[in-house]
Parts: C-alpha cells; structure tokens; sequence
C-alpha cells in the first residue's frame, strides 16, 4: 500500500497524513512517494503517521508542471516493488501523475473516492455526492485510487521511515512547458482545513467589496477562514484557493455560513459534511436551503453588518 | 493550425441524474446536452482558428443521442466532428475512453492542440484528459484559466495551483485542460445551426480504430449503490430585526463565539 504525498510550498499537505491513515488500517507494508520541494523534511512526519519507507526527492525535474517525468519515475519505482495500491489526494498534481500512471500501467483510476473497504473495493460519490456506489477495481496492480479531501481524519502513530533514494526516469525526447512566472500570495489567517467557522461567499456577494463584509464577520467571530463559490471565483473576485465544491477545498467546519450561494451540487460535495450550516439567500427555493439548519432568507447586505455587531456586542470584540 | 477538441454529451446538466438497474447512468432517453463545461474551450479554439488560421475538429465518444452534442459544437463553428458511438462501450472507464479519444485523434493526421475540460459534468474524473495526453505523449497543461497560440507554434496559458497561479509556455503539440475562465462561449447563430447539418460527422468503428477487444475491457464495475445520506432540513426563516441574534444564537450553541 502507498500513498502519494503532495508537498506544497507550505511543506507536506495534510492529506498525506488522512491517507496514511486509510492505508494503515488496510494493513500491509506503507510506503510514501514525496516528490516535491524539501520532500525530506516530510520524512519524519510521514514515518510518525505510519510509513515504514519513503520515496523522497527534491529533485526540479519532478515538478516539471506536466508531471510526465514525475510518473514515469513513479512506474519505475511500482514495477520495482509493486505495490497493490496507491493512493491518492484529489489535488490538480495528483490528478495529472495518476492519470499519466494509468496511461503507462493499464491500471484502472478510481476518482472521488470517499472510502476504501478493501483494496480491490472502492466506494465513491457520484452524481454530486448524493449518491454513494461500491466499485470492484481489476485490472493491472496497483489500482490508483483519488480519495476525497478530508475523508480520513490523520492520527500520529509513532515511528521512523526508512527513506529511499529515487532516481529521476526522463522519457527521451520530450520538452515540457516551462514555468513563465509564479504567483503565490500566500496564506493569511487561519486555513480552510483548520479554522473553526468557515464563511463563504458567492455570485449574491456582487463583487470583490461584498468579501470585505465577510472579512468583518471573519474578524468579528475569530479562528475564521474566508471561502467563495466557484461562480465568485470564476469572476475574479476572490483567488481559487478560496473555493469551496467539487473542484476546490472540502471544509468540516464546526459552522459553515453560506452568503449568497445558491448550493449547487458541485458546491454541496465541498461543504455538506459541515457540522452546522447557515444560509442567507435571497431565494427562497435554494437549494442551499435544503441542506442548513438555519435558512435566512434576505438581502444578505442587511443580514451580514447586522450580525457582525452581534457577534461583537456578545464577544466584546 | 489544427485543433482536436473534446466534448461530451451529458444527461440534462440541470436535471437530475439517475442510475439504472445496471447500475449505470441512465443515458438512453434522457434529456441531455452538450456539457456546459466543454463549452468554453470550444469558444476558446474557435477563436484562435478564426484568428489564426486551421480548423477545429470535435472528438467525442458516447451513446447514438451524442450526436446532439456534437451537433451543437458544429453550430457554434467546429469544421468537422467524430463521434465514436458502440455499444461494446457502454460503461467504459477513463482508460478505455482514453485509448478510444486518443485512436481517434491519431486518425486524423497531425494536430497542433487537443483541448479539453477539467473534468465533466456528469463523471468528473478529471484525469482522462492527461492519461489521453500521456497515450499521445504530449505535454500537456491542465486547470487553464486562459490560454493562447504564439505564432502556431507555442502554447501559453495562465493556470490555477493549488495556491496561487503560474504561467506556462510550452511547444506544440500540446495538450490543455480549460477552465470556464478562458472564454465566454458564444450562443449559436441560426446560420450556424443550418450549416451544422452539412458538416462532416466521421463515425469510425472500433475495427477501424484498430482497437482490440482487450484494449476497451473496463477495469471497474459499480456492485453496490445507494443514496448519501441526506440531512434533515432546518429552520427557515425570513430576515428581519431577529436574524442576526438567531444566527448568534447557533455561533454560541456551536461554541465558536
Ligand atoms: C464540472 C463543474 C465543477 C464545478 N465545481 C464547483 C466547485 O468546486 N465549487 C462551486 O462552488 N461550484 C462549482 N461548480 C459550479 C456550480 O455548478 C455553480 O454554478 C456555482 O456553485 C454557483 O455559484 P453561486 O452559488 O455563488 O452562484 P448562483 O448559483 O448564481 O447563486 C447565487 C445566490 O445568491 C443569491 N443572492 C443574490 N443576491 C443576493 C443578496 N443581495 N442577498 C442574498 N442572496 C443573494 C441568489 O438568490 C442565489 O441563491 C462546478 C460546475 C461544474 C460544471
């Protein structure tokens, strides 16, 4: 069983640490692949969370943004030691090393996967995540397996990896894109992943200002992280990281406060598992509206400066 | 300039999806359309040949009625369209439906640039566009949120990471996965609609895609499903002079103020 660990510029992304924990629970021998920026700085706390080997390199050549390089090595290290598995987050690095993987090893690719009974079972989401469906995987090992952010809570466990040193595989022949230019604005406040509360916005905001009215809630309530829909971020107002749904961020908070978001399925698989939801919508037929426990309906211009006093007249803040 | 675009025909993207006794999505008889998403890059081709010079091919895979899909990607300005359609793939995976797309585009002579969505609507894989680029061997850029030809022989394109963005810049031919960012897709004109009719639709079996059975045997099959569970509806209510006091009052039930 391996796992694939995605390392951001931020160092090793959490979802590392859920797979590990899906992969112990499965049994058999761990191993990690950490291809990527100080990949031996995630060592340790791979080997705390139950990998027994990791497959680390830094090496430039791997981040290439077509990950072509970065699968071919990981095809030479499966046909090395064959694992049964792997398994992966369902970020856009993830995606592209396991569908090339699966181009070069014939193996079957299980995407959006919230559990893994057995190795050659999957269960997924479908359908906007309203309906669940078990999946028997065949085909040449390892099944590549894409997990759904946050479907395993990460749990230390103790131990040391041995790493393994990997030697970068460069198809003949082949030019990558390059990378022009960069840009990273870097997080401020609390994370998506940890904060208590999350708040987000969407069309009904209206633009870049309407975030501001959430910013002051954010402040206002405390251990608060800002998130958009998609619709507010295809429009530019707010940066992709924000977004919430099926191709961003899935978030658990204690509170999710959804503000001018219609609830579209595609929002719905990124949030739903939130402990509490609340919804301010203009539009009583919502679908968002279906999914809160408290539903305002309302011009959330009205709604939002008014609960920011609130909640500073109860906090004091 | 040639481009390979790849589109979908999905069961009515606003409707609601069902699943059959097959445990399949229902597809025959069901309203459907092409895939909003596919729309954009489509836009986004048909620019850079109007512009540049070429012609835009639409690729697709899917049952006899996916014909409507690519019948609108016609109406809005591709030149020409193939439509694998075969009942032996009903059900394919992303890697059978990967080798189908990628004999397909390989028949149809040199192409400077596939484009595709990040994912579909219905499935939202989201890998089959880069395992196709790796059958191709192509390099590829994926979650685009624009991109353009420099002088028919470099592909640029702005993309999404997983923080922030970078720009790319990669030589042709290539492979890019677009966002709904990278086009505003034109509505087709009543010209385009009639003119769809009379452009070549190429429908080549599997034989003449020289693929074997082994080639689109599926590696999964759906044994179980059933429905997520659903959460019971709250409290709804109008905004007036209570609303925020009310929200306050599950911010303190929560314990986060
Ligand atoms: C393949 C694919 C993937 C996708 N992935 C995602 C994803 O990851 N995340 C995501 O969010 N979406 C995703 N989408 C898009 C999704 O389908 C919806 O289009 C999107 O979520 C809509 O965003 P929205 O709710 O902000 O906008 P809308 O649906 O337009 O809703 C706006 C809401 O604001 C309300 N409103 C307007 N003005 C006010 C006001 N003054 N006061 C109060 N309420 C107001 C309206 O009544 C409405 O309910 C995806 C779509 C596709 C096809």
């Amino acid at each position: 069983m391996w796992i694939w660990a995605d390392l951001t510029s931020d160092g090793l992304a959490s979802s590392a640490l859920e797979l590990l924990t899906k992969a112990r629970e499965l049994g058999g021998e761990i191993g990690a692949v950490a291809f990527g920026p100080r990949a031996t700085d995630a060592v340790a706390a791979l080997g705390e969370h139950g990998a027994i080997r990791v497959y680390a390199s830094d090496d430039d050549r791997l981040e290439e943004p077509t990950s072509r390089v970065a699968a071919h090595t990981l095809v030479a290290l499966i046909a090395r030691d064959s694992p049964d598995v792997v398994l992966f987050p369902s970020s856009y690095r993830a995606r592209d090393v396991a569908g090339r993987v699966q181009a070069l090893t014939g193996s079957t690719v299980m995407a959006n996967a919230v559990d893994l009974p057995t190795i050659d079972r999957a269960r997924a989401e479908i359908l906007g995540g309203t309906t669940v469906v078990d999946v028997d995987l065949a085909g040449p090992r390892p099944h590549l397996v894409l997990m759904r952010p946050r479907s395993f809570e990460p749990a230390a466990v103790g131990g040391t990896a041995e790493v393994v040193i990997v030697d970068v595989v460069e198809p003949a022949g082949f030019v990558s894109a390059s990378v022009l230019s960069r840009t990273d604005p870097g997080a401020t406040g609390p994370s998506l992943d940890d904060a208590k509360v999350v708040v987000a916005g969407g069309r009904g905001l209206g633009g870049p200002e309407g975030f501001r009215l959430l910013e002051e809630l954010a402040g206002a309530i405390g251990d608060t992280a800002i998130g958009a829909s998609r619709a507010a971020v295809d429009a530019g107002w707010v940066p992709y990281a924000l977004q919430i749904g099926q191709t961003g961020a899935t978030v658990k908070p204690e509170v999710y406060l959804a503000a001018g978001i219609s609830g579209a399925l595609q929002h719905a698989v990124g949030m739903k598992g939130s402990r509490r939801i609340v919804a301010i919508t203009k539009d009583p037929e919502a679908p968002i509206l279906k999914m809160a426990d408290l539903g305002v309906v309302g011009d959330l211009f009205q709604v939002l400066p008014a609960l920011t006093e609130e909640v500073r007249r109860r906090t004091g803040r | 300039m040639n481009v390979a675009v790849l589109v979908k025909w999905v069961p009515e993207p606003q409707g609601t999806p069902t699943l059959g006794t097959d445990h399949l999505l229902v597809r025959e008889g069901a309203d459907g359309a092409l895939d909003p998403g596919d729309e954009y890059g489509l836009e986004r081709a048909l620019q850079l040949v109007e512009r540049d010079g070429g012609e835009v091919t639409i690729v697709s895979m899917g049952p006899e009625i996916a014909v409507a899909a690519v019948q609108r990607g016609l109406a809005m300005g591709a030149a020409r369209a193939v439509l694998i359609t075969d009942p032996a793939l009903r059900g394919s995976d992303t890697l059978v439906t990967a080798r189908v797309l990628a004999a397909a585009i390989r028949r149809l002579g040199p192409i400077d640039l596939v484009v595709a969505a990040v994912e579909s609507t219905d499935g939202y894989t989201g890998t089959l566009p880069i395992t196709l680029a790796e059958l191709l061997e192509l390099p590829s850029v994926t979650f685009a949120t624009s991109f353009d030809v420099i002088d028919g022989a470099e592909l640029q394109a702005e993309r999404q990471t997983a923080s922030g963005s970078e720009a790319l810049a990669c030589p042709l031919p290539a492979l890019v996965t677009s966002t709904t960012g990278v086009a505003a897709p034109r509505y087709p004109s009543l010209k385009g609609v009639m003119a769809a009719k009379s452009k070549p639709v190429d429908r080549p079996s599997l034989t003449e895609l020289g693929l074997v059975a082994d080639e689109i045997r599926s590696t999964q099959s759906v044994t179980g499903v059933g429905t997520a569970p659903e959460k019971a509806g709250g409290r709804v209510i109008e905004a007036g002079p209570d609303a925020a006091a009310e929200i306050a009052d599950l911010l303190e039930e929560a314990r986060v103020i």
